[in-house]
């Protein structure tokens, strides 16, 4: 495809979170090579790639996870709305609050199912019981999980299957009402019909949040997505709609790693 | 992009290389079946030879059943690959193909029915001429889409689909001609009539040979050209070269 079809497929739309000229170091080793990208709001954004590519640490920098690695230094911009995050004066802590994250592996905290909801309002002082109420409701529904818990919300989340407490996780990160969701490969720990439940779970929280998601699992990308960016050793190779890139793709180094070929 | 195809042979999957050999070279034979079909029909109506009329009729069971397996074939990668890019293309192409193939074997063994008929009836007094010249036309054009499939050829192609419009002209023409006979000599109605069922057929062949050659266009650049005219095609090919 011509870079003028690339262009045209980005500036229609709006545009949550903008990647410029991204380096990444971790010590000497560079592990993002200036990285342009437009990340669109309200839409889910995968990004697929060999082990190693940087698919992660480009998804870790959206919410400076990358501050807590020693070695690791950042040069370049990655604007919200249009603020760089990387700024000196910019508070990571409330950041955070705006781009939540969602690990691999479910990490519930060791208390109830309403408890792990609610933590994140109890630490922005909230303590009325009926608004905590209404947020681990409407959270818990919000990530299709209520109907599964309402009976049991004072149950320690470590009695919740796998796939449970992964949507438990993703309650409690939209219980702060984030504007964008990071998801870290967040069903590969899980079995297939969990995988399903996540995967639909992310369609329907597309239309609230803007959703960036790294998988292993092509299919999986190919399924959730509406956007794909494929990355390879630091680089970005190619960005598209999903449907494009998963039945056309304009890169041969795409083509070789979606349809399972050697480099 | 334009792929190197160098056969489907390059995935980690050696048992996918495989699958995906299969279903071209299926796709290979069946082609040459039906070429056969085309051949033979044509060649049975001018000679009216009944034996080699039944023979033909006799052959699209078989290709019948080998768009069947050919479709299971697809149908099962589909199912457990999840093939991607090009090689979703190529099994998409494929089974859009076949499917043309079996069409045109339908065709062949109308040809065939009617030189059984003529056979019977007498040979007509007309439209021989036609019948071989828009017989090589078609001949030529499904030689040359079988070919373009098996080496993803797009020039090839495109000559494909230039042809087809030579032949609907070439075919435009010799209805009139038959029609103004028939009406000249009305007792050779019935023959002549079996002779524009076979040029229609033909036609159709024609036709069926142009859709495998878009599949050809699509299968390599991924754009899909169907309802577009030679001259947008060609624009197409150029623009990604």
């Amino acid at each position: 495809m011509s870079p003028t079809a690339v262009l045209e497929t980005f500036t229609a739309l709006p545009i949550k979170l903008e990647v410029k000229n991204l380096d990444l170091f971790y010590g000497s080793k560079r592990a993002l090579n200036a990285v342009n990208m437009k990340i669109p709001e309200k839409k889910v954004t995968a990004f697929i790639g060999p082990s190693g590519c940087g698919k992660s640490t480009l998804l870790r920098c959206f919410n400076r996870m990358n501050d807590l690695v020693d070695s690791c230094r950042v040069d370049g911009e990655i604007l919200l709305d249009g603020h760089n995050i990387y700024d000196k004066n910019i508070d990571v802590a409330e950041l955070r609050r705006q781009i939540g994250m969602v690990f691999q592996k479910p990490n519930p905290f060791p208390k109830s199912i309403y408890e792990n909801v609610a933590y994140g309002l109890r630490l922005q002082g909230v303590k009325a019981k009926r608004v905590l109420d209404e947020v681990v409701e409407a959270s818990l529904r919000g990530a299709a999980l209520w109907d599964e818990v309402k009976d049991r919300l004072q149950d320690n989340a470590f009695g919740l299957s796998g796939g449970q407490q992964q949507r438990l996780v993703i309650a409690r990160a939209i219980a702060i009402e984030p504007e964008v969701i990071l998801l870290d490969e967040p069903a590969s720990a899980l079995d297939p019909i969990s995988t399903l439940k996540i995967e639909e779970l992310i369609n329907e929280l597309k239309n609230q949040y803007t959703i960036v998601i790294v998988t292993h699992n092509m299919q999986q990308a190919a399924r959730v997505s509406d956007y794909t960016a494929f990355m390879y050793m630091g680089d970005l190779i190619e960005h598209d709609l999903t449907d494009r890139l998963f039945t056309n793709p304009a890169k041969k180094q795409t083509e070789d790693y979606i349809t399972g070929r050697y480099g | 992009m334009v792929m190197d195809f160098s056969g489907h042979t390059h995935h980690i999957s050696q048992q996918f290389n495989i699958e995906l050999e299969a279903i071209r070279t299926h796709l290979s034979e069946m082609g040459g079946m039906v070429q056969r079909q085309v051949n033979e029909a044509i060649q049975a109506l001018i000679d009216a030879d009944v034996e080699r009329a039944g023979q033909v009729v006799r052959a699209d069971l078989k290709v019948n059943s080998m768009e069947m397996t050919i479709d299971e074939e697809c149908v099962r990668i589909l199912a457990r690959r999840q093939p991607a890019a090009s090689d979703l293309r190529l099994v998409f192409a494929v089974t859009k193909a076949i499917t043309d193939l079996e069409r045109i074997g339908d065709e062949a063994t109308k040809i065939a029915h009617q030189a059984i008929a003529m056979n019977k009836d007498g040979q007509a007094p007309r439209g021989y001429v036609e019948v071989r010249h828009i017989g090589g036309y078609v001949a030529n054009m499904l030689q040359d889409a079988l070919d373009a499939f098996a080496r993803l050829d797009m020039e090839l192609a495109l000559t494909v689909v230039q042809t087809d419009k030579q032949v609907d002209m070439e075919y435009s023409s010799a209805m009139r001609e038959l029609v103004t006979f028939m009406i000249e000599d009305p007792r050779s109605i019935t023959r002549v009539l079996s002779i524009m069922w076979s040029l229609r057929a033909l036609e159709r062949i024609g036709d069926h040979a142009r859709n495998l050659a878009q599949y050809v266009i699509y299968l390599v650049n991924g754009e899909d050209v169907r309802h577009a005219r030679p001259e947008e095609i060609e624009e197409n090919i150029n623009s990604k070269e």
